[in-house]
């Protein structure tokens, strides 16, 4: 892994703030807290052209299975208001050509990696712990539990709280208690706190929320379903407000476990939304397609963002709009800018952000 | 390695049923082959349209009074084409190129037959020019519905040494399709290869007619794509590899140029029961 940056400039610019935005996920510390979100960046090759991965937090591997996969057929996608539905059925290599083809590039480039791993069974998830285990520097584990449980007429193991325990457990006892187990949610159950409760209980360092919510669009010139799959996971701004409410709610419930927000995050202040809803580190997925280069964009804008408000550090803002009423905001202002010897010229707080190309 | 950049606006002018928007794009003429893509953004500050939008690179000049510019032509389509077309001088857009494979050009000054539906000829000028500087000859096959989705007329007849004009309505050359008169050109002018662009169907009839009159053929597809950087893999399509396997490849990286030869056309669309990695019972 490589060392952990943590305090100094992030943009590298003449009056870019200071701000710390280390942040933690168990004991794995990150120099920053935006991620990429699986699915949403392959395996990481193809968004070096745009910016430097070693920059953000992590990169998140596309969802790997025990056996290649081909996925389903196309059309696969749809774009709908501020979203798209997807609809991919998980293609990829197969665990076994990904350690042997995709991780060393990772691992080269000192690029943070966090493997995320789906299965059709308890058995399959505890096989692909298996052959990770032996794999020196992944930075984390992602249980992605969004997927049908063939033992049990597809039943989404995220959405019963005893089969996603059993995965989550299957997974932790496997892999190396020092390498933090992620569990990723779907916001397709009625009671998110629940099945977190009992995914935590069953060992999960951590929780990333939100995966994508099933949606549906009808083609009126052909009349039929738009995607060949007919159902498809709804991504992008449109699911926001459902995720920052799933962040808020787990984090008011189990305050002391770390969240990864994720759900429509393409600015600086989308992502400050998450932690101020209690999340320690975020994702950012579909926005990549409109931006190649917006986890590192949403980097430096949540870093000028914290700053404007008075932040200075990243894991103060954490859960921050948890905090009761009566706490006036200054109580809370760090000294940062006091203390920054730049403090003149970085610490107007009417400095417009720049838009970026976040549309 | 594609580049993204913003872009302003130089000019927006119509080319029959086509809108031709040129642009300045820092640093990606320099790069761009004939077959490359750019993905733009449509829709402008806080639009619901989140997906940039693909279009072939129809010409390019690295130097001149702005720097680097690129032409894109295009139909309007949905809400994002209607957007561009109305796009003023001086506008700016965010862009990213070039993306994808180009056209594989042969080593051999070799005969070549240029095909293309409707848009589609939108890259082969640039093709044209580079196999003519190559010493290739050039055969030009432009078809269309009607005449006025017909784009390059005029373009074509200066670089071709030939150019066949086809309409299904008979309005412009002769009535009928491309497929109906590529053989007979690919046999009198012993061509080697066919170049093809245009719609799904059209680009199957060519493969296939290609090959069947001993050309080799490389084929531009346009599949619907979320990311077109090779992220997401929506943009899919049944290829066969060296190794005679089937896979599902994304057609903006490991495309959108591909040997005719080597695409399962029938299949395009779903997933052949002997692709790599396909499921028993689906996914
Ligand atoms: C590699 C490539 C090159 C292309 N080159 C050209 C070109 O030179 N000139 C031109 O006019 N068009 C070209 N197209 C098609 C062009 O991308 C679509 O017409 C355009 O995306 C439609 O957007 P819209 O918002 O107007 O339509 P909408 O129907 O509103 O679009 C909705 C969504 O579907 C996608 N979509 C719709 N139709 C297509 C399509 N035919 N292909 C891919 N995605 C589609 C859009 O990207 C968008 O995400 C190309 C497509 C690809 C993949
Ligand atoms: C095309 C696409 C593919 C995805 N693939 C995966 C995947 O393999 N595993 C996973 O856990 N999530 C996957 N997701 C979900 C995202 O990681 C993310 O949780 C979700 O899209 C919400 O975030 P966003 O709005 O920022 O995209 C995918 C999303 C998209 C759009
Ligand atoms: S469009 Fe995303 S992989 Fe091709």
């Amino acid at each position: 892994m490589t060392a952990v940056i943590g305090y100094g400039p992030v943009g590298g610019e003449p009056g870019e703030p200071r701000i710390d935005m280390k942040t933690w996920i168990g004991d794995w510390v990150l120099p920053s807290p935006v991620m990429t979100a699986s699915g949403c960046s392959a395996n990481g090759k193809e968004l070096d052209a745009f910016f430097d991965l070693t920059r953000i937090g992590a990169v998140v591997t596309k969802s790997v299975m025990l056996a290649p996969r081909s996925g389903r057929a196309t059309p696969r996608m749809a774009e709908t208001p501020s979203g798209m539905l997807n609809s991919i059925g998980l293609q990829g290599p197969g665990i076994e050509s990904f350690v042997e083809n995709d991780l060393p590039w990772l691992r080269e480039r000192g690029v943070r990696a966090v493997v995320s791993i789906a299965g059709g069974s308890v058995e399959e998830y505890g096989k692909l712990a298996q052959v990770l285990r032996y794999c020196e520097e992944i930075s984390a584990v992602e249980v992605n539990i969004s997927c049908p449980n063939v033992a049990d007429r597809g039943q989404v193991f995220a959405c019963d709280a005893k089969l996603a325990a059993d995965v989550v457990s299957n997974v932790r006892r496997i892999i190396p208690s020092e390498i933090p187990v992620i569990a990723k949610l779907s916001p397709d159950v009625t009671d998110i706190v629940g099945i977190a409760y009992s995914v935590v209980k069953a060992g999960a360092t951590a929780l990333s929320l939100i995966n994508t919510t099933l949606g549906m669009v009808i083609d009126t010139e052909t009349l039929r379903p738009a995607l060949a799959g007919v159902t498809g996971g709804l991504s992008g701004p449109a699911i926001r407000p459902i995720a920052v409410r799933c962040v808020w709610q787990v984090h008011e419930a189990l305050p002391d476990i770390p969240i990864i927000g994720i759900g429509g995050i393409g600015s600086g202040l989308d992502a400050l939304q998450f932690i101020l809803a209690g999340a320690s580190a975020v994702q950012v997925g579909t926005m990549t397609f409109n931006d190649p280069s917006a986890p590192q964009r949403v980097h430096i804008e949540l870093a000028r963002a914290l700053a404007e408000r008075g932040f200075g550090r990243f894991t103060d803002a954490i859960g921050y709009a948890h905090r009761p009423h009566e706490e006036p905001l200054s109580d809370f202002v760090a000294d940062a800018w006091a203390e920054d010897d730049r403090a003149g010229e970085g610490a107007d707080p009417a400095r417009p952000l720049s838009s970026g190309a976040a549309g | 390695m594609p580049v993204q950049v913003r872009g302003e606006v130089l000019g927006v002018r119509r080319a029959g049923q086509y809108h031709v928007l040129t642009l300045t794009a820092p640093g990606i003429p320099e790069l761009t082959r004939p077959g490359h893509f750019v993905g733009i953004s449509v829709g402008g500050e806080g639009t619901g349209m989140i997906l940039r939008r693909s279009f072939s690179i129809h010409k390019v000049a690295d130097r001149g009074p702005y720097g680097g510019t690129l032409d894109i032509a295009f139909a309007v389509h949905g809400k994002g084409t209607a957007w561009m077309a109305g796009l003023d001088r001086h506008d700016s857009v965010d862009i990213v190129g070039p993306l994808g494979r180009p056209f594989a050009l042969p080593r051999e000054p070799v005969g070549c037959v240029l095909v293309a539906g409707g848009y589609g000829s939108a890259p082969m000028f640039m093709l044209a020019e580079q196999l003519r500087e190559r010493g290739c000859r050039v055969d030009f096959v432009l078809g269309a519905s009607t005449e006025d989705k017909l784009f390059g007329v005029l373009d074509a007849k200066r670089m071709a040494s030939t150019l066949t004009v086809t309409t299904e309505d008979g309005s412009l050359g002769e009535k009928g399709r491309v497929t109906d008169v590529l053989p007979e050109i690919i046999e009198r002018l012993g061509s080697s290869v066919v170049y093809a662009c245009g719609p799904m169907g059209m680009l199957a009839a060519v493969a296939d007619t290609a090959a069947a009159h001993g050309a080799y053929s490389q084929c531009a597809v346009e599949e619907a794509m979320a990311c077109g950087i090779g992220v997401c893999m929506t943009c899919v399509l049944p290829v066969i590899g060296d190794d005679g396997v089937t896979r599902m490849l994304r057609s903006c990286i490991d495309g959108p140029v591909f040997r005719g030869d080597r695409v399962r056309w029938a299949d395009v669309g779903t997933v052949p029961a002997d692709t790599w990695g396909a499921p028993a019972g689906g996914h």
